[in-house]
């Protein structure tokens, strides 16, 4: 069973919670196939209504930013209070932001 | 006891004894996530047979609740239709069980969604739903099973072969159905065999597989007779709650 548990290849599982919101990475799983993928999707992560649609990725298709690049990637932008919206006042009542 | 009791707790205990069955696989499914997919159809299956039990139990207007009728019955008392009580045997007879027994169960509460019964109705338009679900599951997998390796196509088809000798019983009504659909409560049986098997064809013929013709076909369960394989199921249900009667947590 192990074997064959290894030939499942893994998925990324993506849910939108509701309409207007933007699908948020919930966790991963295994399965043959997209199709199936997406149905093991909807058992796992979407059993207490918490979504309205859903994404699934190939793990193997992701292309993710190196923990080594850290530095370089993200540590500039520290320091660039300009390109914060920090000039802005948030109107009441406004929300998802 | 009334005739719409009796429809109810046909119904109830085909769910019932199914959701025994299907239950066996959690912990022991080829997958995790096929564990918890095998789990909610269980769950499903549980949910309407609460329901159906607890509903047959207020038309008798005897006392007996859904556990009455779940735990303190005899095998002969039991009516769901054999093919539900069967040993799950490998995956390939429990897909291709599904696959049979989701398709009925869909299209049976998709006409009882008119049902002239209100109670009959609203616990109809809840389970067609969910039996939609089920059979799409079973169809991904039949339709992966047979146009799949050697192996997987051979355990599939047999897992219709020994499907095949209890899915006639599906179909044949009694006197009790026909006084049921005179009053437009409950469904004709023998009008379900075209659009079942219509659809179990469909995913037959896509997936490789053939329709068996067994010689033998059974049934008998309606009346409460029983293959084999019951006794065991029921000792494993009901053993808990005869041990121990009243017992709550």
């Amino acid at each position: 069973m192990t074997a064959e548990r290894a030939d499942w290849p893994l998925w990324e599982v993506f849910v939108r919670a509701k309409r207007g919101l933007n699908h948020v990475h919930v966790g991963s799983l295994h399965a043959p196939d997209a199709q199936m993928a997406l149905r093991n999707a909807r058992d796992l992560y979407t059993r207490r209504q918490e979504g309205v649609s859903i994404w699934v990725v190939s793990a193997g298709d992701i292309t993710a930013s190196s923990p080594d690049e850290k530095d370089a990637f993200f540590d500039p932008a520290g320091d660039k209070v300009y390109r914060h919206p920090t000039f802005y006042h948030v109107p009441e009542g406004v929300q998802h932001l | 006891m009334p005739d719409l009791a009796v429809y109810a707790l046909r119904l109830g205990d085909d769910a019932l004894v199914f959701a025994q069955r299907l239950g066996e696989w959690i912990a022991a499914a080829p997958q995790l996530e096929e564990d918890v997919a095998l789990a909610n159809i269980t769950l499903d299956e549980l949910g309407q047979a609460r329901s159906l039990l607890s509903y047959a139990g207020e038309v008798e207007g005897a006392g007996r609740d859904e556990d009455a009728f779940a735990y303190f019955r005899d095998e002969r008392d039991f009516v769901n239709v054999q093919l539900v009580e069967r040993d799950n045997g490998d995956f390939g007879f429990t897909i291709a069980r599904l696959l049979v027994v989701s398709a009925y169960q869909h299209e049976l509460y998709d006409r009882l969604v008119t049902s002239a019964d209100a109670t009959l109705a609203a616990i109809a338009a809840k389970a067609v739903k969910e039996v939609a679900y089920h059979r799409d599951h079973a169809t991904q997998w039949t339709l992966r099973l047979g146009d799949g390796t050697d192996e997987s196509h051979g355990r599939m088809q047999a897992g219709l072969d020994g499907v095949w000798p209890y899915v006639d019983e599906l179909f044949s009504g009694d006197e009790l159905d026909a006084r049921l659909v005179e009053h437009a409560v409950g469904v004709d049986p023998a009008s379900l065999r075209e659009p079942v098997l219509g659809y179990v064809r469909g995913v037959l013929g896509e997936a490789t597989l053939s329709e068996p013709e067994p010689t033998t076909r059974y049934s008998g369960g309606r009346k409460g007779i029983h293959t084999e394989q019951m006794g065991y199921l029921l000792a494993e249900m009901q053993h808990v709650a005869r041990s121990h009667p009243g017992a709550t947590w």
